[in-house]
């Protein structure tokens, strides 16, 4: 076991390296950099900079140096330091800027997962013990509904909906009150009454599909020879199913966290730039519009570790909960 | 059952003989007979054979150029067609004519019917000239509405008065065909990879392996911007949209060569591989004539399920103008439109194109789903 996991935990360090050259050479892609765009951007308001000018302050970004040579300053700044470089486009440390964002995300992501299992899990269970009730059906149909349906545009039509019968501006995650000020626990409030609506919104597509997964793997569970044997000691329903075939059945569950997560913070990258929220999308959006490398930069590779370290651990925990996986 | 059939077999040879037609049917057939009873898979195939119709005849069905603008008529909601005028006589179909408001207070334009005005519906009209599949040019159009000033909006109009169904009905053309090429590419990479992958198995398996477990583990969406912004605006419109696709299709292939693989380490040991083995036939006989067609009903699932993934790439990019831009027209494109509040509240009917990708997602989906169940005929 502590072989299998140690063995994992090795496995993702070149994952991790390549990662970061992989982001590295993803931002540094588009033709021109940070100051192409920024003269682009000074121009189209009527500035004009000359060539010295942008020289310079191409030479103070350090933006002139070879490519490699800017990549080793930049991973060695954040292995050694924490220091994630200076976002160009905010002139702030790009540290400053982001960490609040990703926690947000993490939080909202994490939400999201708990969510999508507290909605497919127990309906799942339902559907497959009465399997072609009318209910069933229903949740079939909305499943399918849930799973057609784009994040962006279910947060388009929240939103419209709210505006359109409640009058209520669903979008951002603080009301302007508490927009700037310090934490507290009528902010907290306000947060946990806005979080709901892209907490919906990311969870319905996952849910729609695990509920399928779930109904399929309990139907299967329940013609299980074991599964009469239980009822045959005289266990109600209840115990039976919630005590035996639901625990088979969540396999797969565990087994898709890993991919869960980055579906979910996917998910809320374009979510969140419909429905306005502080979290990372439009701030990742704007800042590869502009070329401000650093920033992008840090958005992807933190992403990128967070889904790793959420795959390592899915891994890991499918180990733990179902005996039958070998990890020789 | 087995009851009945114990009993029935000796007096009714009827289903003898049906008993019999299953045991010589090719398999083909029998995939065909399974997946019939998938009736919404039925029912989808139907819906998306429609949907590429519609895109290939896009100039034909819409009504009007989509690229015109009518200062005119910005905003105008979705007409409604009408069989009986006020009077309750018959007319045939028609629309009103409109009538145009000013709000007094907020100066805003609105549009209402005019009911003294009976524009009728006529078919094969001309219309605006258009190159029928590039080559011929014509103007003959479905439908339009008598009189040269009269316009029909079934579907309403945007902020510069174009014609939303007809840009609908061409968006079709880029949006499905995303997808088409998006997954041919990914198809290619998938199926190499995921062979490979499968049929030599040790170190290069182990890389391939770690290679999609890479891709996988990046999330997409921060991915597919990065890609994306990297593509200068100044391009042709067309090689940014071959572009976006086979961005797409970089990161889509690591489910396909799942399959792939998967099922090549199922079939590798099977007997009919090791008779084709044992009478000589080459390696690359043996993947080419009898371990790929064997797997072909999978393969078409997974491409039937990826692509929908696609064509969600494809307007999830564009709604965020990263992906394909004007004048270009595509079902994310024209979202764009729709992009911030206060252009719904105006004019819902803005969203009209998201009701047509769920409609395409959604019959993709029940599709592969159908054509999943139907992939191993043998099995029970």
């Amino acid at each position: 076991m502590a072989g299998y996991i140690a063995h994992r935990l090795l496995w993702s360090i070149p994952t991790l390296i390549v990662i970061t050259i992989a982001t590295f050479v993803i931002i540094q892609l588009p033709p021109g950099d940070y100051v192409t765009a920024y003269i682009a951007e000074l121009v189209e308001t009527g500035e004009v900079i000359d060539a010295e000018t942008a020289a310079h302050i191409r030479h103070e970004f350090g933006l002139d140096r070879p490519m490699y040579e800017q990549f080793l300053t930049w991973i060695g700044g954040i292995l050694l330091h924490g220091d994630f470089g200076l976002s160009l486009d905010w002139k702030l440390p790009v540290s400053e800027l982001i960490w609040d964002r990703i926690g947000l995300t993490l939080l909202i992501s994490m939400l999201s997962l708990l969510m999508t299992w507290a909605i497919a899990i127990p309906i799942g269970v339902y559907s497959a013990t009465r399997q072609y009730s009318f209910l069933d059906h229903l949740f079939t149909v909305l499943g399918f509904l849930g799973r057609g349906i784009p994040d962006f545009l279910l947060a388009l039509v929240l939103m419209w909906m709210g505006f359109l019968y409640f009058n209520f501006h669903v979008g951002g995650l603080f009301s302007p009150a508490y927009e700037n000020a310090p934490w507290s626990f009528a902010k907290f409030g306000d947060l946990l009454s806005h979080l709901w609506v892209p907490v919906l919104v990311l969870s319905t597509g996952g849910a729609a599909g695990l509920l399928r997964i779930m109904r399929a793997n309990m139907l299967e569970e329940l013609g299980k020879p074991y599964v009469e044997t239980a009822y045959a000691q005289g266990l109600s329903e209840r115990q039976v199913v919630w005590r035996y075939p639901v625990r088979v059945a969540l396999n797969p569950f565990i087994s898709t966290v890993g991919w869960a997560l980055p579906a979910l913070i996917s998910g809320d990258v374009i979510t969140a730039v419909v429905l306005n929220l502080p979290t990372t999308g439009p701030l990742l959006l704007r800042s590869l519009q502009n070329q401000d490398m650093y920033l992008a930069g840090g958005f992807i590779l933190i992403l990128s570790v967070f889904t790793i370290i959420g795959t390592l651990l899915s891994d890991i925990l499918l180990v733990l909960t179902d005996p039958r996986i070998r990890h020789s | 059952m087995s009851e009945q059939t114990l009993s029935d077999t000796a007096v009714e040879p009827a289903v003898e003989v049906k008993e019999n037609s299953s045991y010589t049917a090719k398999p083909l057939t029998l995939m065909w007979w399974r997946f019939k009873k998938h009736k919404l898979a039925l029912w989808s195939l139907g819906v998306i054979i429609l949907l590429y119709l519609v895109a290939a005849f896009a100039g034909f069905l819409a009504p009007y150029d989509p690229f015109k603008h009518n200062r005119l008529h910005p905003f105008v909601p979705p007409q409604s067609i009408h069989l009986f005028s006020e009077d309750g006589t018959f007319q045939g179909p028609f629309v009103y004519g409109l009538k145009r408001q000013r709000d007094p207070e907020t100066a805003r334009l609105s549009f209402e019917e005019d009911t003294s005005k009976i524009n009728r519906i006529r078919f094969f009209v001309e219309g605006d000239k258009y190159k029928f599949w590039g080559l011929v040019p014509t103007k003959l159009r479905l439908f339009g509405v008598e009189g040269r000033r009269n316009r029909i909006y079934i579907l309403g109009t945007d902020k510069l008065g174009r014609d939303l169904f007809s840009r609908l009905v061409y968006g079709a053309r880029v949006t499905l065909s995303v997808g088409l090429i998006g997954v041919f590419f990914s198809f290619v990479i998938g199926i190499t990879l995921g062979s490979l992958a499968g049929l030599i198995g040790g170190t290069i398996d182990t890389v391939i392996q770690r290679m999609a477990e890479l891709v996988r583990s990046i999330p997409t969406i921060p991915l597919w911007l990065g890609l994306a912004a990297a593509l200068p605006v100044n391009w042709d419109p067309i090689l940014v949209y071959l572009l976006i696709t086979v961005i797409l299709a970089l990161i889509g292939w690591t489910n396909l060569a799942r399959v792939v693989r998967g099922h090549f380490m199922t079939i590798r040991n099977q007997d009919f591989v090791l008779a084709a083995r044992l009478s000589g036939a080459s390696k690359t006989r043996i993947v080419t004539r009898h371990m790929l067609p064997s797997m072909t009903s999978y393969v078409i699932a997974a491409i039937s399920l990826a692509i929908p993934e696609m064509i969600l790439g494809e307007t999830a990019l564009s709604f965020l103008g990263l992906g394909l831009r004007p004048p270009v027209i595509s079902w994310g494109v024209l979202l764009q439109d729709a992009q911030n509040l206060r252009s719904i509240a105006l004019a819902p009917w803005l969203l009209i194109p998201g009701v047509a990708i769920v409609v395409t997602i959604l019959a993709f989906n029940f599709l592969g789903d159908g054509l999943r169940d139907a992939a191993d005929p043998y099995q029970k």
